[in-house]
């Protein structure tokens, strides 16, 4: 799930300074789960911006165009004379709304990283989309994303008793986690393989894919 | 696969040698002279083979290491271990730096990962970790042995450059450390310089785990040359803790009103520690000797070493 967090009110306020009327589109899928942009967040800013606000609706998946053209349809109109669209979701629902409405887009929320829900409102950082998955080699815990450096051959001089000296040891060091699975599951061999550099240009390249 | 490439330094020479090898640390800051680096490297030359230059430590901007690298070696006539971090430089910069180093007559180089740039005094910088410190040893053998770097890309002329790595004994989990040595031994580290130890039990356990891999290591040790660093080291440096006894006697050598007279007691103190650990360390056990991370107190080195090589 792609994790967001609201913005903060005065940000947000600042944002909406400039425009008098505005359309609120919410998030049905992750931002619903965050409670951050689902029914219920949506009402409250419409509540918190009063008059502003000319119309909201909520998406089931902002960030798919099909669906945003499907859910959105019946308020055409209303979109069409407002001044701005606020989107409550990932920067990804954000920019195919505006590329499926062609007006000016507010993003009411942060959006942090794709991750687990362990608890409602408790998530984790679990993938950073590196186009190049280890999860097999490495224990089931990914080092790109978990470990504060992101090195393939851990781990460095920064673990006290397992926890990662960024983040003032309060996180897990991803690479004593990988050793420890790795040795459990016994299959050390994988641990003290040596990995060579990544090949970034794959991260660069994958802006778009297209069918077949 | 393990590399043994010739001994290029003078450095790695002795190492080969069997004779106990002392190093020094020299520490670049947000300076535009080199006049103290120039200084301090003159004062530990008659004790040393070698003096690391230290790259951005604890992440904080200071001079670009690798001037002051050439600079003493040329001015003052000391090898120098030009330390390199992977926080700071892509694969391309990496690539670089360690021609320049070559050209500049640099003969060691330490490949270390570097403190995250969040611990530092830039802390909004966006570390790079293009490439992780194996990985940077790897290119490292790439360019020295097979005069290439890691695409392939052939480099004119020739490389000689001895290439040495950290290691943390205070590693807690120490099995994965341990592994993570064997697997840059095996890519071609010629020396291994430790984190500094104040605990000899654990020095002790750390040099019989590699032991296996074959590679010459440096222990470190770090003389507390006042109160306030002996406080800062214990406070930031990852799982580093200066022992309380030892602490609380610099406490004490502090509150010494006569400058000079707390000098001297900070240098008792000094000895009454370190003595019987170097000593111990040369007797018990297979280190092919000692880094001495005394920056900008290189008076202790004449007492020091008088007492215990």
């Amino acid at each position: 799930m792609i994790i967001t967090k609201q913005k903060e009110e005065k940000e947000i306020s600042e944002m909406l300074e400039p425009f008098k009327k505005i359309f609120i589109v919410g998030c049905g899928s992750c931002a619903t789960s965050c409670q951050t942009g689902g029914e219920d967040q949506v009402a409250a800013m419409k509540e918190k911006l009063g008059a502003k606000v000319v119309g909201t609706a909520v998406v089931e998946e902002p960030c798919d165009l099909r669906l945003d053209r499907r859910d959105l349809k019946a308020n055409k109109d209303v979109i069409k004379g407002a001044d701005a669209v606020m989107v409550m979701s990932c920067g990804s629902g954000v920019q195919t709304v505006g590329e499926y409405t062609n007006k000016i887009v507010l993003p009411a929320l942060d959006t942090l990283f794709i991750g687990e829900t362990e608890r409602l409102g408790k998530f984790k950082e679990m993938c950073r989309a590196c186009g190049e998955c280890v999860l097999d080699e490495t224990g089931g815990i990914c080092p790109v994303t978990r470990c504060a450096k992101g090195i393939m051959n851990g781990p460095c001089g920064g673990q006290v008793k397992g926890k990662c000296e960024v983040g003032k040891y309060e996180n897990d060091c991803a690479w004593v986690l990988i050793w420890k699975n790795l040795k459990e599951q016994g299959r050390l061999d994988l641990f003290t393989t040596f990995r060579p550099p990544r090949d970034n240009s794959k991260r660069t390249l994958t802006t778009k894919i297209e069918p077949g | 696969m393990s590399i043994k490439r010739p001994a290029y330094s003078r450095l790695v020479k002795e190492l080969r040698s069997g004779r106990f090898v002392l190093t020094g640390e020299l520490e670049p800051e947000k300076v535009t002279s080199l006049d103290e680096i120039i200084a301090s490297a003159r004062a530990m030359k008659p004790y040393v083979t070698a003096a690391n230059v230290t790259d951005n430590p604890l992440a904080f901007a200071y001079m670009n290491s690798l001037v002051p690298s050439y600079i003493v070696q040329k001015e003052v006539g000391l090898e120098t271990v030009y330390q390199m971090t992977i926080r700071d430089r892509n694969r391309l910069a990496l690539v670089s730096d360690v021609l320049a180093a070559s050209y500049l007559d640099i003969k060691n180089i330490l490949a270390i990962s570097g403190d995250h740039t969040v611990l530092g005094d830039n802390r909004g910088a966006q570390s790079v970790y293009d490439i992780d410190s194996a990985q940077f040893v790897y290119l490292l053998h790439k360019m020295v042995d097979e005069g290439r770097d890691i695409a392939g890309n052939e480099i004119h002329g020739k490389m000689e450059l001895n290439v040495g790595i950290a290691a943390n004994p205070n590693a807690d989990p120490l099995e994965p450390e341990v592994l993570k040595i064997g697997r840059k031994t095996k890519l071609g580290a010629d020396f291994i310089q430790t984190q500094t130890v104040f605990d000899i039990d654990i020095i002790k356990t750390f040099l019989k785990e590699v032991e296996k891999y074959n590679c010459p290591v440096l222990v470190g040790i770090f003389p507390l040359k006042s109160f306030g660093i002996a406080d800062f080291f214990d406070k930031n440096i990852p799982g580093v803790h200066v022992p309380p006894d030892l602490l609380e006697m610099m406490k004490k050598a502090k509150d010494e009103p006569n400058k000079e007279r707390k000098y001297q007691l900070y240098d008792e103190v000094n000895m009454k520690f370190f003595t019987p650990f170097i000593k111990e360390i040369k007797k018990t056990t297979k280190a092919a000797g000692i880094h001495v991370m005394a920056v900008l107190y290189e008076r202790i080195f004449e007492p020091l070493l008088k007492e215990t090589m």
